[in-house]
């Protein structure tokens, strides 16, 4: 294989920016497949991924495009997910390219994740080139925007292809871009193997299925390989390229050249993404930078809504485990929800994803509990607990102190939200650390900020606060000490462990004031008064009623009415049924959840 | 009297018309013209011939025209109902035959005619005896408008007559209602019965949009209580003794028809979107206007067929309606089951908590129960 003519890259953008459509109109004009042929968005092949507009899973496809020195060039672009739960997907997806592609929407111009992702890009020497999309808008600035990626990026953008890739417009220059500004791959065919693994997935019929990126060497059927990390030692049954949408077997996978290898694998726990693949009997000197082992960020507590389809959401679990090796789940039992899993994540949206593809792809209904950043407990005897439920939390006695996540979180916003964005920081227990204008009217604001205070409606809250303009991005920076407390909720006297949470201390009060106040509206009235307290160390910190039902009569039930009324009955006696039973009283499913989101500004 | 008698049936005849649409009405009525009016009565006694001959093979002890308002039709409408019943169907001489009335559509010749045919019990909505409370329901009528129709009512002949009456109204206070209850009950003595309905605001009306609006102003909780327990006190005073969550009547003038309903008696029903029950199995006519005039013999549609579980469990909804309660023995020879092995984990519960009480043959919803009726009927679901 000809080096000189291979270009591996990938795209990077904010979200909404046309990523995914730009890939399309790449894969349409180089021919691989016709317009028929083509689904509406090739790389999100997940109906919920289309749904939400963002990409998941890395993906590759390989096109040929006949450039005009009229040289055909293989190009293999990786898709990238294009969430900071995704953090260090991105980075081994970029890790197997030789460039990328910028893609700034022309009248957003840069945002939070634009400057994440290409500083992410840069980071792995990736030579980038910008490309302006949506300038059929109205509001489209392109030059705006060019001289916005220079001063603000510093890269060079004025000769940047202007196009719309929803409209097919300049794509050509975008193809002839990427022969031109993309290097070929280098690397030594007959060095020993190393290859980047970049994704992994899960096929019933084939196995795992590696995607991989070869730096050196050559890998083909028959190669008995070996993936450094894992040790994991198997022999080759297939490698291939990827087709759009299907894989295309081929002889070998030489220096260069982004593929996909099959083993007879049985699990994805065996590939990790960022290892590498060599020779078990002529292994590489070293493996690849970048490897790190992925460590969920964010726990929370999985339950099903009808405790008898617990083996089915055990069930459904494994199989998405299959294809997400970053999700990890172990069983645990809750007084109050029954048996259910303590389900880890890479971040909010990865728990968003995985809940929700449960309760679509698996017809699950599900209760999930707050969820709860790791903490780190330092016991009096010298002992340490990573702690990923509150409810295991030691006896205050046994502490000495606890530690708490912090990341570096960079928000990006026009200037007339500056002074309610960073009040809100403020609220949030956030460190600021630096503001600079990138341009006139637009900030870029550095907070240090408690992982937990942004996992439960930060998002909301940052929206709401910017009428939607402001962008953010955040990484871990590491733990810190902190005054934290566990803040329980009773109601009718009785501790219901699926609602204890951990909290700083100063803002005990008012969490548990909210909680309060929430959960009044959402558990319905009984016989009997229902006192709900929030409590941190035994004492009452905050406290509604739940008022007795005075009246649950239907007036009128003549004929006609009959039917309908005895339907109306049984609604409600399924409400009910769907409800969890603590003490005496009877709590919705939606009450553990609808404790979630606090905040009053939403 | 409250207990099942499976050897006679009821009728229901339904007339889907009314003058003006009330603001927290979600029955099917509408206006209509005369022509519509015409051809509906002629689909409706079609159908009333087919069933009479084809479907009910027992005596009828009650026939029920209601509505919509039945009495804005022409008199010589009803009259024809009235005889198309007679016609097929084995009214018992006794039975009891009433029709519902606005007393804004009703003049002595309707009544006259009424009282002809055979009617012999009239259901008038009132609802309230204050001119403001009738506006803020959309009412057409006023209470004199009401008071002359009683008065005519009585020169007419009739005796038995029920009077809807309605609390938890906007704008209404405990003391305004005692007023209207009280004045209705020293009226006349014509008036054997009190329909009394605490307001439920359903969505598909004019009232649950603006509830939804937040333009409702409604009575709080406690004070709906207040006028609801208020009620059976006051009408207790004047001789009417309540026997169903929301109905009161003097001893002996209960509605056999409606009581019928709440003990299973099996009912037959003519018109739009009407109801029947028989055979263990409910059903109900279409509500679609052009469907049911191009074929009223369409047949009702099979909405439900009871099976052992489900006529004991309407039996216990239906039957802790009535002051009464459901007896205990009456349940063990239908259903070949006592009652305390079918439900006797819900009857301890209900009766620890005070919802239920149990006196001799009879299992009833106390005070507190009545209050609470649907919390104790979806353990009987």
């Amino acid at each position: 294989m000809d080096k000189s003519l291979i270009r591996n890259f990938c795209i990077v953008a904010h979200i909404d920016h046309g990523k995914s459509t730009l890939a399309d109109r790449i894969i349409e004009k180089t021919g691989l497949l016709t317009a028929r042929e083509m689904q509406e968005q090739v790389l999100d092949n997940m109906e919920l991924e289309r749904e939400r507009g963002i990409t998941i899973k890395s993906q590759a496809v390989r096109t040929v495009y006949k450039a005009n020195d009229g040289k055909e060039y293989i190009f293999n672009l990786i898709d990238t997910p294009g969430h900071v739960d995704f953090n260090y997907e991105v980075s081994r997806s970029l890790a197997a390219c030789d460039g990328a592609i910028l893609v700034v929407d022309a009248a957003q111009g840069v945002e939070a994740q634009t400057l994440a992702n290409v500083y992410l890009a840069l980071d792995h020497n990736l030579d980038v080139f910008p490309v302006i999309n949506k300038i059929d808008l109205p509001s489209a600035e392109p030059q705006r925007v060019k001289d916005e990626i220079e001063d603000v990026i510093g890269i060079e953008a004025q000769d940047a292809p202007l196009i719309s890739a929803k409209n097919g417009i300049g794509i050509e220059d975008v193809l002839e871009a990427v022969v031109h500004k993309i290097p070929a791959p280098k690397g030594d065919d007959s060095a020993p193997l190393s290859a980047l693994i970049f994704d992994s997935i899960y096929d019933s019929y084939k196995g795992v299925i590696v995607f991989v990126r070869v730096m050196d060497g050559t890998v083909k059927k028959g190669t008995k390989i070996k993936m450094m990390a894992t040790g994991a030692c198997e022999e080759v049954v297939e490698v291939g390229y990827f087709g759009a949408g299907r894989f295309i077997p081929c002889d070998e996978l030489t220096a260069g050249m982004v593929g996909y290898i099959t083993a007879s694998i049985k699990t994805l726990s065996e590939t990790e993404v960022g290892d590498t693949v060599t020779e078990a009997d002529n292994p590489c000197a070293q493996p690849l930078p970048g490897y790190k082992k992925v460590q969920p960020v964010v726990y929370c507590g999985v339950y099903p809504a009808d405790s008898a389809k617990y083996e089915d959401l055990k069930e459904a679990l494994e199989k998405l485990q299959l294809n997400d090796a970053s999700l990890f789940f172990e069983p645990e039992t809750s007084l109050a929800l029954g048996f259910g899993f303590r389900c880890g994540f890479l971040g909010l949206l990865h728990l968003d994803i995985i809940q929700e593809r449960l309760e679509r792809e698996y017809d699950l209904d599900l209760v999930t509990t707050a969820p709860s950043v790791v903490y780190k407990v330092y016991k009096t005897d010298g002992s340490v607990i990573d702690l990923t439920n509150p409810s295991n939390l030691p006896d205050p006695s046994e502490i000495e102190y606890m530690e708490e996540p912090i990341v570096n979180a960079e928000i990006m916003v026009t200037k007339d939200f500056v002074g309610s964005i960073m009040e809100l920081c403020q609220q949030r227990r956030g460190r600021y650390v630096s503001m600079e204008y990138i341009e006139a009217g637009r900030a870029l604001i550095k907070y240090e900020l408690p992982l937990n205070e942004i996992i439960y409606d930060f998002f909301d809250a940052l929206k709401s606060r910017s009428r939607g303009y402001a962008s953010f991005d955040y990484d871990l920076k590491g733990y810190e000490k902190s005054s934290l407390v566990k803040l329980d909720i009773l109601i009718n006297k009785e501790q219901v462990d699926a609602l204890s949470f951990i909290v700083h201390s100063e803002s005990a009060y008012e969490r548990g004031r909210k909680m309060c106040e929430k959960l009044k509206d959402e558990i319905p009235r009984h016989l009997f008064e229902i006192p709900i307290q929030a409590c941190v160390g035994g004492r009452v910190i905050a406290r509604e009623t739940v008022k007795a039902m005075r009246k649950d009569v239907l007036a009128k039930c003549y004929g006609g009415d009959i039917t309908r009324k005895k339907k109306l009955l049984e609604k409600q006696k399924e409400g009910k049924k769907r409800m969890r039973q603590v003490g005496s009283v009877e709590i919705p499913q939606s009450a553990f959840m609808s404790v979630l989101k606090l905040d009053d500004d939403n | 009297m409250m207990t099942t008698d499976l050897t006679k049936s009821e009728l229901y005849i339904h007339i889907p018309f009314c003058a003006k649409k009330c603001l927290y009405c979600d029955f099917l009525s509408f206006p209509a013209d005369e022509k519509t009016k015409e051809k509906y009565i002629e689909a409706l006694c079609d159908e009333l011939l087919y069933i009479g001959s084809e479907r009910c093979d027992k005596p009828l002890r009650s026939v029920f025209i209601g509505g919509g308002t039945p009495s804005v039709l022409p008199a010589e409408q009803i009259v024809k109902v009235t005889e198309t019943v007679r016609s097929r169907f084995d009214l018992m001489p006794d039975a009891e035959v009433t029709i519902e009335c606005n007393p804004g559509t009703l003049d002595e010749d309707k009544l006259k005619a009424y009282r002809e045919c055979g009617i012999n019990r009239l259901s008038l909505g009132l609802q309230s005896s204050h001119e403001s409370e009738l506006k803020s329901l959309g009412r057409i009528h006023t209470y004199d408008d009401f008071v002359a129709c009683i008065r005519m009512a009585e020169e007419a002949g009739f005796d038995n007559i029920n009077v809807d009456l309605m609390s938890g109204l906007p704008g209404q206070s405990a003391s305004s209602f005692e007023e209207t209850l009280r004045k209705v009950c020293t009226l006349s003595d014509s008036i054997k019965h009190i329909s009394a309905y605490s307001l439920i605001v359903e969505e598909e009306t004019p009232f649950g949009q603006m509830y939804e609006d937040g333009k409702l102003e409604l009575p709080g909780e406690d004070e709906d209580r207040q006028m609801y327990h208020m009620t059976s006190r006051i009408l207790k005073e004047y001789g009417f003794e309540r026997y169903e969550i929301s109905n009161y009547a003097r001893p002996g003038y209960e509605c056999i028809h409606n009581i019928g309903y709440w003990t299973g008696v099996e009912y037959f029903a003519a018109g739009l979107d009407a109801a029947s029950y028989y055979g263990h199995c409910r059903y109900s006519d279409t509500p679609d206007m052009e469907e049911y005039l191009k074929d009223p013999l369409a047949g009702p549609a099979l909405i439900e067929k009871l099976d052992q579980s489900g006529l004991m469990s309407e039996y216990m909804i239906l039957g802790l309606r009535l002051t009464s309660g459901v007896s205990v023995s009456e349940f063990e020879n239908r259903f070949k089951i006592s009652l305390f092995d079918a439900y006797g984990k819900e009857i301890g519960r209900f009766e620890s908590d005070g919802l239920l009480e149990h006196t001799g043959d009879f299992i009833k919803l106390s005070e507190k129960g009545l209050d609470l009726a649907n919390f104790v009927m979806r353990a009987f679901i």
